[in-house]
């Protein structure tokens, strides 16, 4: 043999140790890697922006510059990059696995939608400039609230507000605006919400000053009819509903329940969060629907982003349509403008019933949202309702053996679970969940809904092949039989292998630590 | 469709094991009349391609900011954001996670709350700050809300300093929430004693903006202890959260609430949203404050995590005895705030503040020197009102034709007060060259 | 002699004289999960039987805590908000929520007494 290099290397494993006795000097685990705060990286000195300091010049702050340090660390450039990549390591996304969580819808966030979001011309232009260089946003409001009034068939929708809270604050202000216009706002003070209600229902209805009234469930898991008519009344302001419920199920009896609700001169809210299951096949309009806050984070795709921004526009009938608040767009033969205030209203012949957000809502959201449904089209949003509604129907039939399905089937978009199936077990809900965090999952919708036992809500969407519902489905199955054979090594101190083991929640709540502080300088000796 | 895995052969196995004939089956429980059988009227599906032509079609009839000397604030401004900070927000797993409700396999999101949250309490002097709001204007109408709850009284002072918008929308809150609000005039500009002549007995808060919606410095010391003397509350807005890095902190001055619009650290114009409202408190009240919180606590193994905390002031717990009925937050938009924040730093966010007082003042000056312009207010940050001989609003849009957006009129959100017709507002950072300056005096020197 | 009774909500109220001690049961603590936080009324205040006299929290659940008789509160347990997992370790003893001044003791006898409220509870399970 001659030449360099001719020294080979081991390249196969030899034995294999797991290592999980190893101690590391930096507490890293391979690509596991532990990272501090940002202000614990401070170096006083770097900085990760170059700007000139601007020429002596006199302040014209009166007497108000600031004094003393505000303790913001100084880090350059590369190690704001590496501090928050590692940070990014340690979250699970949609991008790398399923996240069957119900409710929450979460699909595929396709990058156009970032791109285009991005263009200057939508992501560059203030919301203050005058009208005339702001043609085409104003353009694609338009046209996204044209194409939402088309999917739920109803002649009017709010854009403005922030997120599907924030649209059922909407939806429940115009209502009461539509009632106190009749002069039936005092007498009308109750608002009927089923047991099974998202929190934001009933905490929408008190903001406003409503009593709720809860609506019981059947034994089919659908609102009980007729409890519901029992407690109709005139002095009713609305009920609301999400349809399909939180159960995962359709509510049959919708039409008759709308149209008693309207039969006593109140109003339907429609908690729009599972628009998945219907879009492109159901027309809330065609369900007696009068508002339906609609989440774009939800069913058109737009990111989850770590827990925002969302977007909750909301569709509104004709009853509701004069009440909806500013601001709005109106098109006519000079182009696209907007109607900002009281007097333009006025001049437009709506009695808006206020404002809820400076500004016009959340542009960067609706550009998303409008590449999402232009790329779907109408054909391809129908697939996306029936896809859904047939993932989770898969899931339904191919687990209801193995865990416990408390509502007969079929379901629409989500499957719901409760944990009859754990009884006799020393396995929870909630060690279930964590043990499926071992097994690369993030853990479904737990303990929602209140009206089943240790609820499990599995939504997977659409955008999840068979293959990948198999994969869950097979890992469901193991984990069912590992509680009932009580195997309760999975489970007890679940998760093993994230980033972190079980925190303590009690302990950040009794004591809440909210921020970092500096450290206290040591005392000088005495 | 690209973005659906089923192919019909899986589509016709799943029905299979599901023991349905058609997907039609599934659907049975949608009643016969609300059934349809077609596609709605609208566009069929297109290609990535159709899509980024119709869409850059539509984004190309707007006048982005980048594109000419530009001098619009009155709420929102227009930033440098770098690079790194849209490179970060694109990552997967910060783009494409949820809220952290698994802890565990959120640390990273959980992490970055926990840094934001202490970013902002440093900023704006206080205590403790939450998670973020939607925006600045619910962001001020959740403070009023608040102050409500803490005084257990039903009456807010507005002072007129503050945003138009923000202020419609406490209205809005107020009246539905049943609560009373006193708002006072436009404040141009206004002095603290005015404000402090209507703190009474019965009132809550009293909520004022520095800078003013006129970009006008307001000393909180005074209004503070006026408050304080009657048991009501100081509520601190924010709009430009970098005039921080060089004026006096709400919560130095007093202030027991300051809330505001994040927007310029991290995050684009974006046409008015997602912004990022921030909210911060004492610790006394913390149980009072709405939205999202992250706390730090420990693992099983005694490592240091963090964990979303104190839930259950929120809505998915207290449901109707919820502090709001607030859900999200703002998460990506505030990841891009601590990102931004992070790479300025002490040295840059500082300089960041001086450079744009710099600049404003520059700009002050040069328009002050054209005939028939008078410079209102004498402390300013970034922004500033001028009185133009005539209507604001159309020279405003004389100055378009000449490719410069020179600032906001303010009878665009105070319509119908003739007094207001001649004043525009007009902000300057640290985007603006002296050509964009040279090209805004001469445009309006040529208009005038 | 002092002298406890049950809720069907799990709230005990213990009589001496004429002042009650009030807390939630075991029973109560253990369904609640660790808590975190009391909100405890203001000294002072007149209550209703049924009345919400606290909230009491754990990290995943509230609940309201309703006043078993009537009266007026005359004192708070203020080591509670230092220490509020007193209430899971003992929540008969030293997890009581307020003292109040009783203004009807014949409400008592509408209440269970311990063999009852035992009784209840199993038949809860």
């Amino acid at each position: 043999m001659s030449g360099m290099n001719n020294q080979g290397r081991p390249s196969s494993p030899h034995e294999a140790s797991s290592g999980e006795a190893i101690v590391t000097y930096t507490g890293n685990r391979g690509l596991r890697l532990e990272e501090p705060l940002i202000f614990e990286l401070d170096n006083s000195g770097a900085c990760g922006v170059d700007l000139d300091e601007p020429e002596t010049f006199t302040l014209r702050l009166g007497k108000l510059a600031r004094k003393g340090r505000i303790g913001l660390p100084g880090i350059s450039e590369p190690d704001v990059m590496r501090h928050y990549v590692r940070l990014s390591r340690k979250n699970y996304s949609i991008d790398a696995g399923l996240y069957p969580l119900g409710s929450c819808t979460m699909k595929h966030n396709p990058r156009l939608n970032e791109k285009m979001a991005r263009v200057a011309g939508f992501g560059d232009v203030h919301p203050l400039q005058p009208q005339k260089t702001v043609q085409g946003a104003l353009e694609l409001i338009e046209m996204l609230a044209h194409w939402l009034k088309v999917l739920t068939g109803l002649p009017a929708v709010a854009m403005s507000p922030k997120a599907g809270a924030h649209g059922e604050l909407c939806g429940m202000m115009a209502i009461r605006a539509a009632l106190e216009a009749r002069g039936e706002g005092a007498m009308r003070t109750r608002v009927l919400v089923p047991e099974s209600a998202h929190g934001t229902n009933p905490a929408t209805a008190a903001l406003l000053g409503y009593k709720v009234d809860a609506i019981p469930a059947t034994e089919d898991g659908r609102v009980d009819l007729a409890a519901f008519k029992a407690k109709l009344g005139p002095d009713v302001a609305a009920i609301m509903l999400t349809n399909p419920n939180t159960c995962g199920l359709f509510e049959r009896d919708i039409i008759e329940i709308a149209d008693a609700v309207h039969e006593v001169g109140a109003y339907f809210y429609c908690d729009g969060a599972n628009f998945n299951a219907i879009v492109g096949r159901v027309r809330p309009g065609d369900l007696g629907v009068d508002a339906m806050h609609i989440n774009l984070h939800k069913t058109f795709s737009t990111p989850h982003g770590g827990g925002g921004p969302g977007a909750g526009p909301v569709v509104l009938s004709e009853a509701l349509a004069p009440f909806a608040p500013l601001p709005y767009v109106v098109h006519d033969a000079e182009g696209f403008q907007l109607v900002e205030t009281t007097t333009q209203a006025k001049a437009d012949g709506t009695t808006p019933f206020g404002r809820m957000v400076s500004f016009h809502g959340q542009m960067g959201m609706f550009v998303r949202a409008m590449a999402y449904m232009m790329s779907h089209g109408s054909d391809g949003l129908r697939q996306v309702a029936e896809d859904a509604v047939l993932n989770a129907n898969y899931i339904l039939a191919s687990l209801k053996n193995d865990l416990s399905a408390p509502f007969e089937g079929p379901c629409m978009h989500e499957a719901l679970f409760d944990d009859s199936f754990l009884k006799g077990t020393s396995v929870e809900t909630l060690d279930f969940a964590k043990a499926m965090i071992d097994e690369g999952y993030h853990p479904m919708t737990m303990y929602f809904p209140l009206v089943v036992h240790g609820a499990l809500l599995i939504e997977p969407t659409e955008t999840e092949s068979k293959k990948t519902l198999d994969q869950f489905i097979g890992t469901l199955r193991h984990l069912a039989k590992a509680a009932k054979g009580n195997d309760k090594g999975l489970f007890t101190g679940a998760p093993h292998f994230a980033p972190r083991h079980r925190l303590d929640e009690t302990l950040a709540a009794r004591s809440p630590v909210l921020r970092w502080q500096p450290p206290v300088p040591a005392q000088a000796a005495e | 469709m690209r973005y659906l895995p089923l192919t019909d052969s899986d589509r016709r196995a799943m029905l299979g094991v599901i023991g349905a004939n058609s997907i039609d089956d599934l659907f049975r429980d949608v009643p016969e009349h609300a059934r349809r059988d077609g596609f709605v009227d609208l566009p069929k599906r297109q290609g990535e391609l159709e899509v980024e032509r119709a869409l850059t079609r539509m984004a190309s009839k707007n006048v982005s900011a980048g594109s000419v000397p530009f001098f619009v604030g009155a709420g929102a401004y227009r930033h440098h954001v770098p690079a790194t900070v849209d490179h970060l927000i694109q990552r997967s797993e910060f783009l494409t996670s949820y809220t952290p409700y698994q802890p565990e396999i959120t640390q990273g999101t959980l992490q970055y709350l926990f840094e934001f949250q202490t970013q902002v309490a440093m900023l704006t002097g206080m205590d403790v700050a939450n998670a973020s709001m939607y925006d600045g204007s619910t962001a001020c109408g959740e403070a009023v809300l608040m102050a409500h709850r803490v005084t257990k009284r039903k009456k807010a002072v507005l002072s007129g300093t503050l945003h138009p918008q923000y202020r419609a929308v406490v209205e809005n809150l107020s009246e539905f929430a049943n609560y009373t609000v006193e708002a006072m005039a436009p404040a141009i500009p206004g002095t603290t004693e005015d404000i402090i002549a209507r703190i009474c007995n019965d009132t809550s808060c009293v909520v004022v903006q520095s800078p003013s919606f006129y970009g006008d410095l307001i000393d909180l010391r005074a209004v503070a202890e006026a408050a304080h003397a009657k048991g009501a509350l100081l509520i601190a807005v924010v709009t430009e959260v970098v005039s921080l890095g060089l004026v006096t902190s709400p919560g130095e001055m007093g202030a027991d609430i300051v809330v505001g619009e994040g927007q310029s650290i991290g995050n684009g114009l974006n046409f008015g949203g997602p912004y990022v409202g921030l909210f911060a408190t004492k610790s006394k009240y913390v149980r009072q404050m709405p939205g999202r919180l992250c706390g730090e606590t420990v693992d099983a193994t005694g490592a240091r995590g963090f964990v979303l905390t104190l839930s259950t002031r929120e809505q998915h717990i207290r449901r109707e005895k919820a502090t709001s009925n607030i859900c999200t937050n703002s998460g990506l938009c505030s990841l891009a705030f601590t990102v931004h924040l992070s790479l300025l730093g002490e040295e840059g966010f500082t300089r960041l503040a001086r450079i744009n007082h710099a600049n404003a003042v520059k700009l002050a000056d040069g328009l002050a020197g054209v005939k028939g312009v008078e410079v209102l207010g004498d402390s300013f940050f970034n922004e500033f009102t001028i009185r133009l001989p005539r209507n604001a609003a159309s020279v405003i849009d004389e100055l378009v034709d000449k490719d410069v957006i020179g600032g906001v009129p303010v009878s665009r959100l105070i319509p119908d007060d003739p007094s207001l017709e001649n004043l525009l507002i007009v902000a300057s950072t640290e985007i603006n060259t002296d050509a964009d300056r040279a090209a805004f005096v001469a445009a309006l020197t040529e208009v005038l | 002699m002092s002298e406890i009774r049950f809720t069907d909500q799990h709230e005990w109220v213990r009589v001496e004289g004429e002042t009650a001690t009030i807390g939630i049961t075991d029973y109560a603590q253990e369904q609640l999960g660790d808590v975190v936080y009391v909100e405890l009324p203001e000294v002072g205040k007149p209550v209703t039987a049924g009345d919400e006299a606290a909230v009491v929290e754990s990290v995943k659940a509230a609940s309201e805590v309703y006043a078993p008789v009537s009266g007026e509160i005359i004192e708070v347990n203020s080591d509670l908000e230092g220490a509020p997992g007193s209430v899971n370790e003992d929540a008969m003893g030293r997890g009581w929520f307020v003292k109040m001044k009783l203004s009807d003791a014949s409400e008592l006898a509408k209440l269970m007494d311990e063999d009852a409220y035992r009784a209840f509870v199993d038949g809860l399970a």
